[in-house]
């Protein structure tokens, strides 16, 4: 990347050829590139790079629009209607304004995970030296698999993660300029732009973990990370607790370090919402998780937070009016999130704190990390114990409350889930407020309720009033991100996945707008652990994961162990975490196939979607940054299920089965086209119940590459779900299995009949070496 | 009846093309009865929505003894189906099938081609919304009917808000008919 780094004047230079006046000579960034790697064909790629990959996947997983809105209104000749064959006032129709949507989402997401990347750079920069060491894994050389494939680069220091990044932003600027009005016209370029910002939010991913992991201690790769307490019941009332919240754990770090530094941990509680939760804990496992975003208003509303940090992402932007309630000051420490606050930055702590503790001002905006961690224990220390707002609801008080109800129903119809809230108000009102509690679990937090009613009811206090006892218990341990993928285990599992003999990765990420509560996360994920698949976790779903129990107090993190393989509940961190998921998909490419990583995306991609049985799931998927993610794994030709909310991104991309002519790949053997069935069915896929996904999951585990032992391991689970949560044989076998080796062993004489019945004919189905790119072809015939 | 133009959400405000709501069962079941090729789609709210019946999936089982209606289950509601020894009914999952109903070339569960009545009932309000929402754009010769509670706009008819009551007696006309081959 060019970076003026020598910049050379001469006013005059006399040389035997000649003499020259106002000489200047500037060189651009110097690389000494000693890997051996020769560059694969697209180092830095364009918006067009990969347009041919992106359309012959979308010619296969065609998308499917549910518009949210039959409108645009992005520019002044709108409103334009746009429903059915209409065009808008610029020529665009629905499916384009469709795909120009998921675009801007997924820029808004790649460019949110980007800015924080940088923030942190800037930062870590400053602190340890643009020269400081990326050691990121233990047992690894491939330390940054997502840069490596896209940039062409291998990332030593700090300062290569300052190319990356200035690559991605580069990029991200030409993705948001194409959906301005009168630019894209065409939804599948739309689309090919979705999934380029994706490509990019994962090289911004890596570089926001990795420049963390090898700056600030935490974990590297260990599969038995240290343990923390997660959940309300975690945090000590007694202590001064300080709440913080979001993604960018610079600030939260600074207040562990001045507690460290002067021993107030004994008198002091911190505890984490979101991802800043997850990064806390994996530098310091005394700081706890509280829970995943949802959790703001319950918690909040407990009245047991002292004090409020926030620093940036999936904030409640009410924070400061909700921190009033409880008397808890607040401080905001991003440039992105200042929430109106003055800013104190230049000011003495001193008078910060004290500005702060006696109420005079609700809140402060501090940009300096060390500046937050210094006032935040001051001010938590002298305003525990004397905040005098906060009033803790009674029964009593609920149900004298609750008598005015006026049975308008619109908390119910406000509620994103229709839960039945009046019920329950109406219950409370005759001093019954079991059916409060029975909501706190399902409840997703997000207050609409409360806005909605027009008498004012603080719902979620309500709730939380409700579930009192329980949330007093909620209290469970959870490994902390580990961070990356070794590369030693990835030698070690490369082959089984790719034969399907571990039947697949499940990837449990994203948020937490569940539609019935985030249990859902850990039963989806404890029925493929039980089942031998790698379950990887990150970000909220990986708190929720912890929060149940079985009869023996035991949660999944204490039943199941850390390691990336068979049977193995791996917590990687936060959202940015993420691309360690991705980055272990792109490994196993190149380290176990020795497929070339450097600058080489498509091939890297195409083995992956052939090969890899890795799904993504978004159980709770709500954010833009959720649908970068998602494009992020589109691109590489990953599957990812969402949950019914996750309908609202307004976009699927389905495979149909029956069409045999989308299932078609080149053998790499011959070259010939040849059917390989519909396998990964779909790409993007929003299920309707928690058993239409876990059926569904273990279907989109099948590769074209799967061995006969691997696909028959495949089917049996695909079978056997089928069967435990749709009471029937599946009705698509005859899609799947090939040839008669691939039938599950002691499920032979049933499917042989599900075959029969269907005009199956074998070998019908080929088992290629399997690649969508002509050019992958080695020897034709 | 009629019902009123009530969404389920308060923020799903109708687009400028919005569901016609009944003005009475009467009409619901004339269209219904008027189309050659009518579908049923069930989702996974049935087994929580209280019918005469019992539960929403208990009723619209009695479709099924009219010939005409093919009956489909979505998410994983086909279990419930074998649960009551109903066998008859098809399985396909909403985003498969929003998928298929877009194309008029889709052959249909029977292969005999597309059907030109979708009738929707007992779903997450916002999922129907959606699904609904993709038909009316994309599959713009397709007339879709929601039988759920609440209004949904994106449909071509609705049967609109209505209280419980006069909602269960709504159905139970409409359904009666229709199982007695009306």
């Amino acid at each position: 990347m060019p970076k003026r780094e020598l910049k050379l004047k001469i006013d005059e230079l006399a040389l035997p050829v000649g003499r020259f006046k106002g000489l200047e000579i500037e060189i651009d960034r110097i690389v000494s590139d000693d890997w051996e790697e020769p560059m694969g064909p697209t180092p830095w790629p364009s918006v067009s790079t990969f347009r041919d990959w992106d359309r012959t996947l979308l010619s296969r997983y065609k998308p499917f629009y549910m518009p949210d809105c039959d409108l645009c209104c992005l520019c002044t000749f709108g409103k334009c209607d746009l429903t059915g064959d209409k065009r808008g006032a610029c020529g665009i129709n629905m499916a384009s304004q469709q795909s120009r949507i998921v675009l801007l989402a997924c820029c808004i997401g790649a460019s949110t995970h980007t800015a924080h990347a940088r923030h942190m750079l800037d930062h870590l920069i400053e602190e340890f030296g643009k020269d400081a060491p990326l050691d990121v894994a233990i047992n690894t050389n491939v330390e940054a698999p997502n840069i490596r494939l896209v940039c062409g680069i291998r990332p030593k220091t700090l300062r290569d993660l300052e190319d990356a990044l200035d690559y991605v932003e580069t990029q991200l600027v030409q993705l948001v300029a194409a959906t301005h009005t009168g630019q894209e016209g065409d939804n599948i370029d739309f689309e090919s732009k979705a999934f380029h910002a994706g490509m990019l939010d994962h090289v911004a991913l890596e570089v926001a973990d990795i420049e963390q992991i090898a700056t600030l201690g935490m974990p590297k790769g260990v599969a038995d990370t240290p343990t923390t307490d997660l959940g309300i019941g975690s945090i000590d009332p007694k202590k001064a607790v300080i709440l913080c919240i979001g993604h960018n754990v610079l600030p939260s770090i600074d207040i562990i370090d001045y507690l460290m530094e002067n021993d107030l941990f004994g008198e002091v509680e911190v505890g984490g919402l979101c991802c800043t939760a997850h990064d806390n804990s994996r530098y310091n496992k005394r700081a706890k998780i509280i829970g995943p975003i949802s959790w703001q208003l319950r918690f909040i509303r407990t009245g047991i937070p002292d004090l409020v940090v926030v620093d940036e992402q999936c904030l409640r932007t009410d924070i400061i009016e909700e921190a009033k309630k409880i008397g808890a000051p607040v401080i905001a420490t991003s440039e992105k999130s200042m929430l109106g606050l003055p800013n104190r930055t230049n000011d003495d702590p001193g008078n910060v704190v004290n500005d702060l503790v006696t109420g005079k001002i609700p809140g402060v905006l501090i940009i300096n990390p060390r500046k937050v961690g210094e006032v935040a224990v001051k001010t938590v220390m002298k305003v525990h114990g004397n905040r005098k707002s906060f009033m803790p609801l009674t029964i009593e008080a609920i149900s004298e409350q609750a008598k005015k109800c006026r049975n308008c129903m619109e908390c119910v119809r406000a509620c994103p889930n229709n839960l039945p809230i009046m019920d329950a108000v109406k219950a409370a009102a005759n001093g019954d407020i079991e059916p409060l509690g029975a909501l706190y679990p399902l409840c997703v937090g997000c207050g609409r309720c409360e806005s909605a009613c027009p008498v004012g009811f603080s719902l979620i206090s309500f709730f939380n009033k409700g579930a009192e006892k329980k949330i007093q218990n909620e209290k469970f341990p959870i490994r902390v991100g580990r961070g990356a993928i070794t590369d030693v285990e990835i030698r070690e599992v490369g082959s089984p996945i790719v034969f399907g003999e571990i039947p697949g990765v499940i990837a449990m990420v994203g948020c937490a707008n569940y539609p019935a509560g985030g249990n859902d996360v850990a039963k989806i994920s404890e029925e493929f652990l039980n089942r031998r698949f790698i379950v990887v976790a990150s970000g909220c779903s990986a708190m929720n994961i912890a929060m149940t129990r079985d009869e023996e107090g035991l949660n999944l993190y204490q039943k199941f162990p850390g390691n990336f393989d068979a049977g193995g509940l791996v917590n990687v961190g936060s959202c940015v975490a993420n691309s360690h998921i991705t980055g272990a998909a792109i490994k196993i490419a190149n380290i176990f196939a020795k497929r070339p990583l450097r600058g080489n995306y498509e091939e890297i991609a195409d083995y992956i979607h052939n090969r890899v049985g890795a799904v993504g799931v978004a159980w709770g998927a709500m954010s833009q940054k959720a649908a970068s993610i998602a494009a992020g794994c589109w691109r590489l030709g990953i599957p990812v299920v969402v949950g019914p909310h996750g309908a609202k991104y307004r976009r699927m991309l389905l495979g149909r089965k029956e069409n045999v002519e989308n299932w078609k790949v080149f053998n790499a053997r011959d070259g010939k086209e040849v059917y390989v069935g519909p396998v990964p069915e779909h790409l993007f896929y929003a299920a309707e119940t928690m058993e239409e996904a876990i059926v569904m999951i273990a279907k989109l585990t099948m590769r074209p590459n799967d061995t006969n032992k691997g696909r028959a391991v495949k089917l049996s689970h695909y079978i056997d779900l089928h069967q435990k949560y749709y009471n029937t044989m599946p009705d698509d076998l005859h899609f799947y299995v090939r040839r008669l080796q691939d039938i599950p062993f002691t499920m032979r004489d049933e499917v042989t009949k599900a075959l029969q019945d269907k005009s199956w004919v074998e070998d019908e189905i080929a088992s290629p070496d399997p690649t969508l790119l002509d050019r992958m072809v080695r020897r034709r015939e | 009846m009629p019902g009123r133009p009530i969404t389920g959400q308060l923020a799903e405000i109708p687009g400028p093309q919005k569901a016609q709501i009944f003005p009475s069962a009467e009409v619901a079941i004339s269209l219904i009865k008027k189309a050659s090729r009518p579908l049923f789609v069930i989702g996974s709210e049935s087994i929580n929505v209280v019918t005469a019946d019992g539960k929403l999936v208990d009723t619209s089982i009695r479709l099924l003894k009219n010939p005409k209606i093919t009956l489909v289950a979505t998410g994983h509601l086909v279990a419930e189906f074998k649960k009551r020894k109903e066998n008859r009914v098809f399985s396909m999952q909403l985003m498969n099938l929003g998928d298929r109903l877009r194309d008029p070339n889709w052959g249909g569960f029977d292969g005999k081609g597309p059907y030109d009545l979708i009738v929707f009932a007992g779903f997450p309000y916002y999922l129907e919304w959606l699904v609904l929402s993709g038909l009316k754009s994309f599959a713009m010769k397709l007339r879709t009917i929601s039988l759920d509670r609440t209004y949904q706009p994106n449909a071509a008819w609705s049967i609109g808000y209505m209280i419980e009551k006069e909602w269960k007696e709504v159905i139970e006309q409409i359904v009666k008919t229709l199982e007695e081959g009306g």
